[in-house]
């Protein structure tokens, strides 16, 4: 079973997803940020493999891939330091379809479950085609994909969405790019519905939560939060990513 | 028709909709809606009605005498740049900005690279009272001067993109993060035959009006068609109509920049393998890692490092030749065409112009030249590159 599957099975609620850009803010800090978010008791991580042209993120996100892309990171590169992170934290690759098409779709999976990826997100593939052509080599290198819900997704995408999935499911708390700072109670009416949606797999939430409100918040309604652009932003601030680390998670988790 | 997109919004191995999730809906609206609002006998009455009084459609099919003389062929040039805005692309922005009326979007984004598409759509919101808001890239900003006064004075918001390259893909990926973020009210009028399905093929609909004019203008078929291809859709438009008739020779052209062998050009096809940008599979230039690879041409409506999926198809079906010419040619084109019929062209459409230097001609060919734009808006380049 993968370490994802592991922590789904025994860990029910308050779920933490940090999500990082590999090669951000220094080429070489994946795997002290990765071994920091674990120390600090931060559930999962999700890995950015960065993309030139990221259509599904806000600013925050899309500097942090063009920082990455100039200070000289490859997807070889993210696997061998991937190699170097502690194997207890489950990871998850968020990247877009284009990079890993053409690094080749089966040989990336290879590598993940060399590296012990356990799960991968790619906004940008439509489900038929993953169901057509992917899902069985996803299934054969272990890797789960996880799909994004939002409140605009129709019950039967929802259900449909559901049956793909085998660990989590991402909810969007609103429909719209990454980092948007408004805040998540916008959505709240969406995020107290989510428990009566008759999903099988858990759900957890990410785009725009910026505090441990929000957070907070989240945990409520699902399963867990995924943060993103507010932990980039910490990170631009501050000059050691381990501290860093740190002081984000007890910011974050302090309500 | 044999080169029609199938069921699943493909032609061949390319096109289709790699969006995220939260641009289902509106995808999805327009898929379902597009292809009846455009057979809509109401709807096609009033675009036609305003391609022919408002844009001043047909536009001519005119034989350049000493064009022909000079290559010793018969060379007809398809006049869009006498189109209202100066360009091809409002042929699509009247029909985008009816359907966007029946789809109740009050407000309009688009991206624009020389600036024509962004005009044209200015001018289609302006006469039809809609909000218009357009994405283009700092650097286009700064080289396509005019065009951004004028969107301005049409009344549109033009907002700078500084990601990127800062041309055209950015300006793209921007009007489609806009479009993410402001779902219910707002419609995407996208320049070209790129994007998700079903954008490719709705741009193609609006803009075969080029090739069905230019069938019922010319006696017989002709030889040739020539056009320069950016994303592609006033080639596609200059094509459509042709695509079965095998016997016509279709050549697009691309922005070769200072020359396919440099790492400054945009000529796709030469350069590009395959992969999915904006949404659809098709050919793109990009490194061995999948980063989307700046492009460059002189002209800032070819400088994009994609093409739209038909043509990707349509290229490995080897239904049409696509070639390249470098941004020196393209201005001895211009040139040329300046000082033997007095019309100034688009720097895109010299482009065009351009392959005729590669051609070797019978006398009996006929050789029509999608004449995409007209050039006033790239005067600066033409003084710069005299001086
Ligand atoms: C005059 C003119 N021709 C051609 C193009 C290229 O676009 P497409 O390849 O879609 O026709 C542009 C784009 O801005 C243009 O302004």
């Amino acid at each position: 079973m993968s370490t994802l599957k592991k922590v789904l099975e025994t860990k029910k609620e308050g779920l933490l997803n940090i999500y990082c850009t590999a090669g951000y803010p220094q080429l070489n800090d994946l795997p002290t940020i990765v071994n920091a978010l674990h120390d600090a008791g931060v559930d999962m991580v999700e890995i950015g493999i960065p993309y030139s042209d990221p259509i599904a993120d806000g600013e925050t996100i899309q500097q942090s891939n063009a920082v990455a892309l100039k200070n000289g990171i490859t997807i070889d590169l993210i696997f061998e330091q991937l190699k170097q992170c502690n194997k207890n934290i489950p990871k998850i690759v968020m990247t877009y379809f284009n990079p890993v098409f053409k690094y080749g779709l089966e040989h990336f999976c290879e590598q993940c479950q060399k590296v012990g990826v356990d799960g991968i997100i790619i906004p940008d593939l439509p489900l038929e085609l993953y169901q057509s052509s992917y899902e069985k080599m996803f299934q054969k290198y272990g890797l789960s994909p996880i799909f994004l819900i939002t409140p605009q997704t129709s019950r039967e995408r929802l259900k449909f969405i559901d049956e793909l999935s085998s660990t989590f499911i991402y909810a969007v708390s609103s429909s719209s790019t990454t980092g948007k700072s408004t805040g998540i109670n916008e959505g709240s009416t969406y995020l107290s519905g989510l428990k009566n949606l008759g999903l099988q797999h858990p759900v957890l939430v990410g785009f725009n939560i910026s505090t441990s409100e929000d957070l907070a918040l989240v945990n409520e309604h699902a399963q867990g939060g995924i943060i993103g652009s507010a932990f980039i932003k910490h990170l631009r601030e501050n000059t050691s990513p381990q501290e860093a680390c740190h002081t984000f998670v007890k910011k974050i988790t302090s309500c | 028709m044999k080169y029609d997109v199938d069921e699943q919004g493909f032609y061949g191995d390319f096109g289709g909709a790699f969006i995220p999730e939260m641009l289902h809906p509106n995808i999805q609206e327009l898929k379902s809606s597009y292809r009846k609002i455009l057979n809509d006998d109401a709807f096609k009455k009033e675009l036609s009605s305003l391609l022919k009084d408002y844009v001043g459609r047909p536009t001519p099919l005119y034989f350049a005498k000493r064009l022909s003389e000079h290559y010793g062929a018969n060379i007809y040039l398809k006049r869009e740049d006498l189109c209202h805005t100066g360009a091809h692309k409002i042929n699509n922005t009247l029909g985008q900005v009816l359907l966007a009326q029946r789809l109740n979007k009050s407000r309009i984004i688009a991206e624009t690279g020389a600036g024509q598409h962004g005009v044209a759509t200015a001018t289609a919101c302006a006469l039809k009272g809609l909000e218009c808001i357009v994405y283009m890239g700092a650097k286009d900003i700064e080289r396509q001067a005019p065009n951004v006064s004028r969107m301005k004075m049409l009344g549109a918001e033009v907002r700078p993109v500084h990601s990127g390259s800062k041309t055209l893909k950015d300006a793209t990926n921007e009007a489609i993060r806009d479009w993410i973020n402001n779902q219910d009210d707002t419609h995407y009028i996208i320049g070209s035959v790129v994007g998700p399905d079903p954008y490719p093929d709705l741009v193609t609909q609006l803009q075969a009006i080029i090739s069905e004019e230019i069938k019922n203008q010319m006696d017989g078929l002709p030889t040739h068609v020539v056009a320069c291809v950016g994303g592609g859709s006033n080639a596609i438009g200059a094509f459509y109509h042709f695509l079965e008739d095998e016997t016509v020779d279709l050549i697009g052209v691309e922005a070769g920049g200072l020359g396919v062998k440099t790492d400054k050009s945009a000529a796709t096809l030469a350069l590009g393998s395959r992969g999915v940008l904006h949404a659809s599979m098709s050919y793109l230039m990009q490194t061995s890692d999948g980063q989307v690879i700046e492009p460059h041409s002189i002209s800032a409506g070819l400088d994009y490092p994609g093409i739209g999926p038909l043509h990707a198809h349509l290229h490995d079906c080897k239904r049409v030749l696509y070639s390249n010419v470098t941004d020196q040619e393209a201005l001895d084109a211009a040139n040329r065409l300046m000082q033997l019929e007095g019309i100034i062209p688009a720097l895109e459409s010299s482009h065009a112009l351009a392959y005729l230097e590669k051609m070797t001609f019978n006398s009996t060919d006929k050789i029509v030249i999608n004449l995409s734009g007209r050039g006033d808006k790239d005067m600066s380049t033409y003084i710069n590159a005299a001086t």
